[in-house]
Parts: C-alpha cells; structure tokens; sequence
C-alpha cells in the first residue's frame, strides 16, 4: 500500500519526505480496483483522454483565431485552408466536442444503471455533474467563436434565457452581452471564458477521482467490497491496459468522424458569417444539447420553459436522494432496470424532437417525454425504491461464480451484462 | 471594567470590522463586475437616423439600431383597421395599436424587430395572423406586433423614436 511506500533510491527517499509525489504515484499505480469492472468502467479515462485532447488542441487553434466579430469567421477559414494541419486540429477539436460528450453520456448512464451515485458516492457524483454543466458551458462557448449563423444566433437564444428572470432579466442579459445585442464584447469575454473552463473541468477532474479514491470503485454487483482482497486487482497493469484497448477502440470512432464525415455532427448553416438581420429558419443547437433544448420548447411559457430546462439539470444534483433503494445495482433490481431502459428512451426521444420543428406531433412527444423525465425522478425512483422487490445480492464478487446453482442464475445475469 | 463591557466592545470592534472588510472586498469586486456592462464606445453608437422617403404603404424596411433590427413598416389602411379591430381580450399582452405608433403618424409602425421569447428576428407576412412568424420557437405577431400564438410573453418592443422630419426618423 501507498501509505507504506518508500522509494527506492536515496535521491527519490529524500524528494518524497518533501513532497510525497512518488507515494501518489505509488498509490494510482496499487490502487485496489474490484476485478469485475466491466467495459462500461474504461469511460472514464476515456473522457480523460478527451479533455487533454481538447486542451491541447484548443490551445494551438488559439494561436491561429482572432476574437474578433469581423474578422472571428475568416480566421477560422484561415485556420482551415492556410495553417498547417489547421484543417485537423480544427476537426479534431470540432468533433472532440461531441466525443466527449458522447463519452461523458455513457459514463453517466453507466452511474444511473448501476447506482455508482448512491452512498457512499454522492460526492463524486455531485463533482461529475458540476464537470457535465462546465462542459455544457464550454461547449456552447466554443460554438460561438466561429461567429457563424448558428453561433450567433445559438449565443442570441441561450444568452436571451436570462432575460426569462423576472426583474432583473434584462439588466443580466445586457450584462452578459455587454452591448445591447450579442456583439464583438460578447465574443470576446466568450473566448475568454471558453479558455479558462476547460481549467476548472480539470480541477474538479482531481476533486472527482479524489473522492472516487476514498470509498474506491462501484462495480457491476454494486456490493462493497474490502479493498485489497480477492476481489481487487491493482490498478496498473489491470485496469490500465483495459482503459487503453477501450480508448483505441474510442479513438478509431473519432478518428472516423475526423477523417470521414467531420462536418456530419455540426450545421451547414455555420458556415454562413454571422449576420445579426437574419435568423436561420431552423435554428437547433449540438445533439449533446438536444433532449434539454426539447424541453424548453416544450413548455409555452418563456419563464416556465427555462426554470424546467435548467430543473432537468439540476434534478440530477438531489438523485442519490430520490433514489431511495439501498441496492446499488440494476442487475439485482428487475423493476428499476425497466424504469432505466424506459429513461435512457425517453431521452433518445427528446433529444430527436429537439432537433424537429416544435409543432404537431413533435410538440405533443416533447411534452410527454418532458412529463416522463422529470416523473421518473421525481415520483417512479423514490417509490421504487420503497415497493421494489429486489434479488437476493452475493456477498462477494467471487460468489455469483464460483457457488453452486442457487445463485448460478445470477452469475449468468451479471454474465450477460458484462 | 467588567467582562461584559469587555465582550460587548470586543463584539462591536469585529463586527465594525467584518463590515469594513465586507465593504472593501465589494467595492474591490464591482469593477470586476461593471467592467463587463456596455462599454462607453457602445453607448455611443445608441441613436440612429433613418431616411424612410423611399417606403411605400405595405412595405417595411429593416435597420439596425444597437446591434439589433429595427422593423419599420408602413401600413396600408387596411393593415391598420385590422389591428385596431382586434379585441383586447384576445390579447396575452393586452395594448392598443394606438398606444404602439405615434399619434398623425398611424400608417408607421417602428418596432424592434427581436422576439420577446429568447431574441431571434421574426419572418415578416409569415404566421397566422398576418404579421410576424418566429422560425426558432413558434411564435406569432399581428400586425401590430403584438404576440398571438406561442412562447413569446410579450408584444414586440416599441423602442424610443421621434420623427425628425417627414422623412426621417431617428431610433433611440
């Protein structure tokens, strides 16, 4: 263990007692991880991989674009036809974005399948979703630095949801723009912003694998284990090799969408320099963004829209509470994993009519999976928990294997699922 | 002295110092904050004169006044007696097309031409009442510009104008 770890040599002896670097390293390196993490476990250093991705390359488009209204657009054309490689590092940024969320979803779903958010966890969950919201912000920012039609108008509408608070809602938006409209000022404090957040996501990166590092992994059976024991391995070279086959798998679906259809996840209407008299016919924001862009729409009142939008966020801040079952995962509760498959739907669904025109059908499926949402957390979770019979949980890892036929079914459940 | 009167004196000197420390580090943050409101040199550009000699009834122009467009339309008599037909009880934002133009000067609707619900710019002759249409989320505007149908809480802004001379009008 970490906390008995002396370096070998004198010189790493004498730089630990000063600062104990070696021994963190020490630590990462014999971390005690449950054995039976499945695939679903590698998103996390995947999303990793993303955000040093992002950072690396943002900070070199950085060298080459100009924050500024009339000259933001032609710099990102300059970007694409005259750097060099400039046309890559902008498709690898562009389309790191939608990775990362893409990442960043299954890793959710994976703590909603098998209950990683609930004691002791809650912290690490509640770290997760503040990253998740920096990382809505930062993207949305980004979006706009190309000062294209949908950047400007995307930052129009966004920005104009502040203007929803009663009282002061101008006043903020005004603000925000610091112009009377989203402007040059806006674009440039939007740089700025969109420099510095990548910064704090990394920061709370530490404070949510801190804080992963204290209870130590959820696992698929969601049963504490004691750590080490059998039932741990250590994280390197285990779990690291496996983290590494997963992010080569991630990297040739990035690199597809880089090499092959880079432009297939954004909107033509982009390239079209901003222009602040004409609003496109059909504005609609990334997909990452859709399913709560459906549910703004989905309310006819403006105030009521955005204070159910920004809910369907911060519901996600209280769900260790509202889920009152004490069984972690869902492979060992029959009626919550439907509700799961019914949610991860429901989503889908939003996030399709988001991306529709609001009227007709759209709008009528819009508020029935707005109505869903928020009814799964907020009425089908607690009462699960309480009604919900769940199966019998092994006492150890090991046990679903290696005991005799009464828990030979689940072993085969927990089999198929990973 | 007694030890209240020294508790008492003790309480009032730290609070008397939180507040000024309080004070110091609010002064010290608000420029941090104003510094990100409409600077000076967006101020100035707040007027804007427009020659409307060339507009003919049932035509309207766009101009952009602050970063935003301006709809200036000039109505035909038939445009102005269908908005002023309308009942108010119809209305989410109930107000008079009397109330939305200058008096003498009714066949001129000046209006800032942004949607009250989240700022894109309507579609003109577009939507259900034969005004303004919003592409992005659905709402619909009378000839007057007063909202009808949809998300938008309000009727369009009027902004601030006068006519300068029979052709001119200056926004803002």
């Amino acid at each position: 263990m970490s906390e008995n770890y002396t370096p070998d040599s004198k010189v790493g002896k004498w730089f630990n007692d000063r600062l104990p670097l070696l021994s963190l390293a020490s630590h990462l390196k014999d971390y005690p991880t449950p054995k039976n993490l499945n695939y679903w476990w590698t998103f996390g250093g995947i999303l990793t991989f993303c955000l040093i991705t992002q950072i690396v390359t943002g900070i070199v488009l950085a060298m080459h674009y100009v924050a500024h209204a009339d000259l933001a657009f032609g710099s990102v054309e300059h970007i694409m036809r005259d750097v060099n490689y400039g046309w890559l590092i902008r498709y690898i940024h562009s389309n790191g974005a939608s990775m990362f969320f893409l990442a960043v979803y299954i890793h959710i779903f994976r703590s909603l399948f098998y209950g990683s958010y609930k004691s002791p966890r809650e912290v690490i969950w509640i770290i997760g979703i503040l990253i998740y919201l920096l990382m809505m912000a930062a993207a949305f920012m980004g979006y706009v630095l190309p000062w294209g039609q949908m950047s400007f108008w995307g930052a129009t509408v966004i920005t104009n949801l502040f203007s929803a608070i009663p009282l002061v809602g101008e006043s903020i938006t005004t603000w925000l723009w610091g112009a009377y409209s989203v402007d040059n000022p806006t674009l440039n404090r939007f740089f700025s912003l969109h420099y510095l957040i990548p910064f704090l996501i990394l920061g709370l990166v530490v404070l949510h694998i801190w804080a992963l590092h204290v209870p130590g992994n959820n696992n698929p059976v969601g049963i504490d284990i004691k750590k080490p024991s059998k039932d741990t391995v250590p994280f390197h070279p285990y779990i690291t090799i496996k983290d590494i086959f997963a992010l080569l798998m991630f990297t040739i679906l990035f690199a597809g969408f880089v090499f092959f259809a880079p432009n297939v996840l954004g909107h033509s209407d982009n390239y079209i320099p901003a222009n602040p008299m004409v609003t496109p016919a059909h504005i609609v924001p990334e997909w990452y963004l859709l399913p709560f862009y459906a549910i703004l729409r989905s309310v006819p009142d403006k105030l009521g829209g955005v204070i159910l939008m920004f809910s369907a966020i911060f519901i996600l801040f209280i769900l260790p509470w509202l889920d009152t079952s004490k069984v972690r995962s869902a492979v060992y509760r029959p009626i919550y994993k439907q509700f799961f498959w019914i949610l991860v739907i429901d989503i889908f669904l939003l996030g399709y009519v988001g991306a529709m025109p609001a009227e007709g059908l759209y709008l009528v499926l819009a508020r029935v999976g707005t109505i869903y949402y928020f009814l799964h957390f907020l009425v089908v979770l607690p009462l699960v928990g309480y009604f919900e019979k769940t199966d019998p949980i092994p006492i150890s890892i090991s046990e679903p294997v290696m005991t005799g036929s009464a828990n030979l079914g689940l072993a085969k459940k927990t089999d198929e699922k990973i | 002295m007694t030890d209240t009167k020294k508790t008492n004196r003790r309480d009032f000197l730290f609070t008397a110092t939180y507040t000024l420390g309080a004070i110091g580090v609010g002064a010290t943050i608000w420029p941090f904050i104003d510094q990100m409101n409409p600077d000076k040199s967006v101020q100035a550009l707040a007027t804007t004169e427009v020659d409307i000699t060339n507009i003919e009834p049932g035509k309207s122009i766009t101009v952009l006044w602050r970063g935003k467009p301006v709809f200036l339309k000039r109505r035909t008599p038939e445009e102005i007696a269908e908005a002023r037909s309308v009942s108010l009880n119809e209305l989410k934002d109930p107000e008079k097309d009397e109330d939305r133009v200058k008096k003498g000067n009714d066949e001129w609707l000046v209006m800032l031409g942004v949607c009250t619900h989240l700022g894109c710019v309507p579609l003109a002759d577009k939507g259900d009442y034969n005004g303004w249409f919003c592409p992005c989320h659905g709402s619909h505007y009378d000839v007057s510009g007063r909202i009808r149908k949809g998300p938008a809480p309000i009727n369009m802004e009027i902004p601030k104008y006068e006519f300068v001379d029979n052709n001119t009008i200056k926004i803002g």
